[in-house]
C-alpha cells in the first residue's frame, strides 16, 4: 500500500472511486448483442408451457391429454403428480420467524390449484406455439371451490381455512412493544388515527422470467440458465429438491432484463422446467409470457395498516403505533418466505425518529390469489408511507410545517450510534444535513410563495417531503440464522494473467445496475492498472467463489469490499515479485498506470505486462525461494452490525387538477446517504430508476382482482406502469456517511428511491388538497381516488 | 395450422428468402428464424416497444406485424443499425450518460429516438419524452435516455 504516502488503498492517483465511469459491458446490450436467457438456444432444446388453473381456487377431478399428446412436435405433457416422482416439495419458512406456517408447495398443482394461475401441466413441444397449441387441447375438469380473496375477512370464522392442515388462515403475527405507548398516547396534546391502504402490485420486468435447463444424462449433471439474482441459492434448491448433490447442478446467469426482486426466489414454473429436463433428459426452455407474467411473477404491497400518531404541541411526536394486515397469496414463497415484508414495516416503522414508544402488529393472511414476496425495497414504501403521512398529519392537527416537526424529531446527526424504536441499530446516519439539502435544492420556501400565489389562481399545487431509512449491506441476520441456505458473505477472485491485465471472478450478480463497473473500478484503483484491463466475471456457479448475489442493495457494499481485500492481497504479491526482480524492497515500490513505479518519486520501474512475462514464462530468472502467487481470493461478510442503515429524504412537488383527479408530477428532489460512492453517476441512476418504481405505486400500479379471485388487469395495456411522459425529472444530492465496518465505505443505495418516493407523492397531494380538507391515505392515487376524496363523485 | 408461405425481404440489406406459417410474427422471424436477437418480446401485444424496428423506413413493433407482411419490404434491427454506424453518436451518449442499466428495452429505445431525431432534428425534452412514451423502460426513470437523446440532437445540430 501506499500507507507511506498517508494514503489509503483506494484514496490514490489514478483512482476510479468517486468517478462517473461508463459501465464496461454497455456495448454489447446497445447492439443487440446482449445474452438474454430468451435468446438461448440449445440443441434438442425442448419448449415448455404451463397449462394454468382459470380458477382461484379449485379442486383438480382430472386431466385428460390424449388429444394433445397426439398434437404435432409434442414431445411430452407431465401433470403435477408425474413431476413429483421427479422433485420434491418445499414449505416457504424460516425459523426466526417465529409461527410462520405454510402449506407444501408442489412444482405443479397435483390436487388442487391455490390461485389463478397456479400450473396444472406441462407441456413440452418442439416450439413453445407448437407447446401452446397442444395446451389447448388439454382436459382439464375442475371442480370449484369457494375462493379466499379479502384480506380483511380472511381470519373470520366464516371465510373457509385454504390449508386445512394449518388450522387457519394466519401465516404469520408479530406483535411488537417499545417504551411507555399508551401513557405517551395520554400526555400527547393531539393524537392523530388513519389507515393506509397499498395497491398490490407487481415487478414488470421487461424480459419476462426465463429458464434453459439442460440434464445431461452422460455427465449426470444439471445446468440451469436463467436470469437470477443469487446464483447459488438457485443451484443449492435446485439440487435439493432433485436429489443430487450441489456440485451436481450448475446456474449460469448471462444478462439479465431486469430483476427488482422480481427474480431473486425460486418459482414453481421454474422448478418444473428443471425437473422436465431431467425426466425428459433434454435442455427444455421456459419464457413466461406477459399474461404468466403478472399473473406469477411475485406480487408484493398489497397492505392495510392502521396507524396512529401522538404529538405535543411544541411538535415532539410522544409514539407511533401500528395495525398492519396483509395478504401473500396462497403459500409463503421459497425460500425468503412471504413474511419478511410484514416484518421489514414493524421494523421500520417511526425509524427516522426519536422517540421510543411504539407499539405494532402485522398480520399476513392466505388467500387465493397469486404469491406475494419481497420486491424493490421490501416493506419500506409501507413504513416510510404510514410513518411519514402520520408525521404529516400530526403537523396539519397542531398547525405546524412539515419541516419544522421534521426538524424537531428526527434523530439528531450527533446521536449516533443508536436505536430504531423497534430495536435495530443505526451506526451512523444523517437526517438532518441529508433534510437541509434537500430544502436547499428544492427552494423549499420558494416554493411555498409559488404555492400560494398559485392558489389564488385556483391551480392546486403541493409539496411532500419523506425522510427516510433503507437496510442494506445485509449479514446473516436476514435469512440465514432462519435456516435458509442464502450466503449472506460474498467472495471475489483477483488474478494478474501473462499480459498484466487482471481477470475478476465475483459472486455477486449484474442486472443493470453497474456491479461489473463497481468492482472493476475497485480492482483497478488497487493494483494501478486502467480499468480496460480488468474483466469482471460472475454469474456462474461453476467459476465464481461462492456467495449471496445481488438483492437487498448489498452488491456493492458486500461485494465491493471482497473485491478490495482481494485486490490488496493480489497487489501484495505483485509487489513481492517486482521487488524480487528490481532487487528493491515492497514497500519502496508502488503501482500505477499499468506499471511498478517507485513509491517515493513516481518514477516508472517495470510495466505490469513484463513482470507477468517474468512470472509465467521465465520464473527460471527469478531468485531462488520466490513462488510468485498473482492470484488472490478473498470473501467479506458484515458481522458488527446485521444491517448497514442508510438514510435520505424526498420531496415531490406536484398539481392536482381538482376537476378531473389527474396528477401531474412536477418535480422529485432526493438526498440520500449511501456512504462512500463508488460511481456517482450509477448511485444517482440507481435513485432515480427506484424513485419512479415508487411513483408507479404512488400513482398508477395495481394487480387488480375481482371478488373471485380473478386478475383483472394481467396485459401492459391496462396495468399501468410509469411512462416517459408522465415522469418529471429528479434531482439527486447527497451526504457522505460511510459505514466504519468496512475499509470501502460503501452502503447500498439501489432500494432508496423506491423507499420514500410514494410517500413524498401522497403528502403532496395532502398538502394540495388542504384547502378542500381533503386527506387521502391510500394509493394508487388514481382520479377515482382523487375525487372520491374531493367528493366530486 | 396452415401450410408455409414462401417470403422474401431485404433484412439489415441483405437478401432473405424463407418459408414461414402465416401466424408467425416478425418478432419472432427475426429472433428465431435468422438469429436476430437484439429484437427483444416484452409483451407480445404491442405496448412495451422492446420489439421496435424499421419497415421500409418507419418504426413498428415487430410482436403486431406478420412475417408474410414483410414481404418485399426493407426490415432494419438494431443489430443493421449498430453494424452501419447510423447511430454510433447516439449510442455514445446512451454509455456516457448510462442511459440503460438491464438493456432490454434499449434496441426499441434506440429505434425509437433514432426515428425521433430523423423526423425532428432539435427536439425539446417534452417532446422526446412524448417520442419515446411508447417504450417501457423498468430501470432507468427515463431522465438518463431524455437527457442522451438531447444531448445527441444538439450534436448533431452543431455546425
Amino acid at each position: 500500500m501506499s500507507e507511506a504516502d498517508g494514503l489509503s488503498a483506494l484514496d490514490r492517483p489514478n483512482s476510479y472511486i468517486g468517478k462517473s465511469v461508463p459501465r464496461p459491458n454497455l456495448d454489447r446490450l446497445m447492439q443487440g448483442r446482449g445474452l438474454y436467457v430468451s435468446d438461448m438456444v440449445l440443441p434438442r432444446m425442448g419448449h415448455v408451457v404451463f397449462l394454468r388453473s382459470p380458477h382461484a381456487h379449485a379442486k383438480i377431478v382430472s386431466v385428460d391429454s390424449a388429444a394433445a399428446r397426439r398434437a404435432a412436435g409434442v414431445i411430452a405433457i407431465v401433470t403435477g403428480r408425474e413431476l413429483a416422482e421427479v422433485i420434491t416439495p418445499w414449505v416457504g419458512v424460516l425459523s426466526h420467524l417465529k409461527g410462520l406456517k405454510s402449506a407444501p408447495q408442489h412444482a405443479i398443482a397435483i390436487d388442487r390449484v391455490c390461485w389463478q394461475g397456479e400450473a396444472v401441466a406441462a407441456v413440452v413441444a418442439t416450439s413453445r406455439a407448437l407447446a401452446e397449441d397442444a395446451a389447448e387441447l388439454v382436459d382439464v375438469h375442475y371442480e370449484q371451490l369457494d375462493a379466499v380473496t379479502d384480506m380483511r375477512t380472511a381470519l373470520d370464522a366464516a371465510t373457509p381455512v385454504i390449508h386445512p392442515s394449518l388450522g387457519d388462515n394466519l401465516a404469520f403475527e408479530r406483535n411488537f412493544e417499545a417504551g411507555a405507548v399508551d401513557q405517551a398516547f395520554a400526555e400527547s396534546d393531539a393524537v392523530v388515527e388513519a389507515e393506509f391502504v397499498f395497491g398490490r402490485h407487481t415487478g414488470v420486468t421487461l424480459e419476462p422470467r426465463a429458464v434453459l435447463a439442460d440434464w445431461n444424462a452422460g455427465e449426470q449433471r444439471l445446468t440451469i440458465y436463467q436470469g437470477t439474482q443469487a446464483p447459488h441459492m438457485v443451484q443449492n434448491l435446485a439440487a435439493l429438491h432433485l436429489g443430487l448433490e450441489e456440485a451436481q447442478v450448475r446456474l449460469v446467469c448471462k444478462d439479465v432484463g431486469g430483476s427488482f426482486g422480481i427474480k431473486v426466489h425460486i418459482y414453481a414454473d421454474e422448478m418444473a422446467t428443471y425437473a422436465l429436463s431431467k425426466l425428459l433428459r433434454r435442455p427444455i426452455k421456459f419464457v413466461a409470457d406477459r399474461v404468466e407474467s403478472f399473473n406469477t411473477d411475485i406480487h408484493a404491497r398489497d397492505h392495510r395498516c392502521k396507524g396512529k400518531i401522538g404529538v405535543k404541541n411544541d411538535g415532539t411526536i410522544t409514539a407511533f403505533e401500528i395495525d398492519d394486515l396483509t395478504g401473500i397469496g396462497p403459500y409463503s414463497m421459497y425460500p425468503r418466505t412471504s413474511a419478511i415484508e410484514a416484518n421489514q414495516v414493524v421494523n421500520l416503522i417511526g425509524g427516522p425518529y426519536i422517540s421510543k414508544n411504539y407499539r405494532a402488529r402485522a398480520r399476513v393472511v392466505f388467500q387465493n390469489k397469486n404469491v406475494m414476496c419481497q420486491y424493490r425495497a421490501v416493506g419500506h414504501p409501507i413504513a416510510c408511507s404510514v410513518t411519514e403521512g402520520l408525521v404529516d398529519l400530526a403537523a396539519m392537527k397542531i398547525g405546524i410545517d412539515p419541516v419544522e416537526i421534521r426538524r424537531r424529531n428526527l434523530i439528531p446527526d450527533d446521536g449516533y450510534p443508536c436505536a430504531a424504536p423497534s430495536g435495530l441499530r443505526f451506526e451512523l446516519l444523517s437526517h438532518h444535513a441529508s433534510l437541509n439539502k434537500l430544502l436547499a435544492m428544492m427552494d423549499y420556501n420558494g416554493l411555498r410563495a409559488e404555492q400560494a400565489a398559485l392558489r389564488a389562481r385556483n391551480i392546486h399545487r403541493g409539496i411532500g417531503i419523506a425522510s427516510f431509512i433503507e437496510v442494506t449491506n445485509p449479514s446473516a441476520a436476514f435469512y440465514g440464522v432462519g435456516g435458509a441456505k442464502i450466503s449472506s458473505q460474498d467472495g471475489v477472485a483477483v488474478r494478474m494473467d501473462a499480459t498484466g491485465s487482471v481477470i475478476c471472478q465475483t459472486s455477486i450478480t449484474e442486472q443493470g445496475q453497474g456491479s461489473e463497473a463497481l468492482t472493476a473500478q475497485i480492482v483497478a484503483s488497487v493494483l494501478g492498472v486502467s480499468m480496460e484491463r480488468v474483466r469482471v466475471i460472475l454469474g456462474d456457479t461453476d467459476n465464481t467463489p461462492y456467495g449471496g448475489g445481488t438483492w437487498a442493495s448489498r452488491g456493492a457494499g458486500i461485494g465491493g469490499e471482497a473485491a478490495l481485500q482481494a485486490a490488496k492481497i493480489l497487489r501484495n504479491n505483485i509487489l513481492k515479485v517486482a521487488a524480487a526482480i528490481l532487487q528493491s524492497q515492497p514497500s519502496e515500490l508502488d503501482i500505477a498506470n499499468n506499471s511498478i513505479v517507485n513509491a517515493n518519486d513516481g518514477a516508472a520501474r517495470i510495466e505490469l505486462k513484463e513482470l507477468a512475462r517474468i512470472v509465467y514464462f521465465r520464473p527460471d530468472t527469478l531468485p531462488p525461494g520466490i513462488q510468485p502467487e498473482l492470484m488472490a481470493t478473498r470473501h467479506f461478510v458484515p458481522r458488527e452490525y446485521p444491517f448497514a442503515f442508510t438514510n435520505g429524504v424526498q420531496a415531490s412537488w406536484l398539481e392536482v387538477d381538482t376537476d378531473n383527479g389527474f396528477i401531474k408530477l412536477l418535480k422529485h428532489w432526493v438526498v440520500e446517504d449511501c456512504g462512500t460512492i463508488i460511481n456517482p453517476q450509477l448511485v444517482d441512476e440507481q435513485i432515480r430508476g427506484g424513485v419512479v418504481q415508487g411513483l408507479g405505486a404512488a400513482l398508477f400500479e395495481k394487480c387488480i382482482y375481482d371478488e373471485r379471485g380473478q386478475l383483472t388487469n394481467a396485459n401492459m395495456a391496462d396495468y399501468l406502469v410509469p411512462m416517459s411522459g408522465e415522469m418529471p425529472d429528479i434531482d439527486v444530492g447527497h451526504v457522505v456517511s460511510p459505514t466504519a465496518e468496512t475499509e470501502l465505505g460503501a452502503k447500498g443505495a439501489g432500494e432508496a428511491g423506491t423507499a420514500g418516493a410514494a410517500a413524498a407523492v401522497a403528502n403532496a397531494v395532502n398538502d394540495a388538497l388542504r384547502p378542500f380538507g381533503a386527506v387521502i391515505t391510500e394509493i394508487p392515487l388514481t382520479p377515482q381516488v382523487v375525487l372520491t376524496a374531493l367528493g366530486n363523485i | 395450422m396452415s401450410g408455409q408461405v414462401a417470403i422474401s425481404l431485404q433484412v439489415n440489406g441483405e437478401r432473405v428468402e424463407a418459408q414461414v406459417v402465416p401466424r408467425l410474427n416478425l418478432a419472432d422471424f427475426l429472433r428465431e428464424h435468422l438469429a436476430l436477437t437484439g429484437t427483444h418480446v416484452g409483451c407480445e401485444h404491442g405496448v412495451c416497444g422492446a420489439c421496435t424496428v424499421r419497415v421500409n423506413g418507419d418504426i413498428v413493433r415487430s410482436c403486431l406485424m406478420l412475417a408474410v407482411q414483410a414481404q418485399d419490404a426493407s426490415v432494419e434491427t438494431i443489430e443493421g443499425l449498430s453494424d452501419s454506424g447510423e447511430i454510433a453518436d447516439l449510442q455514445a451518449a446512451f454509455r456516457e450518460r448510462n442511459a440503460l442499466q438491464c438493456g432490454f428495452c434499449t434496441p426499441g429505445m434506440l429505434m425509437a429516438a433514432q426515428d425521433l431525431l430523423r423526423q425532428q432534428p432539435a427536439p425539446d425534452r417534452d417532446e422526446i419524452r412524448e417520442h419515446l412514451s411508447g417504450n417501457y423502460c423498468r430501470c432507468t426513470g427515463y431522465q438518463a435516455i431524455i437527457d442522451a437523446v438531447e444531448s445527441t440532437a444538439k450534436a448533431r445540430q452543431a455546425p
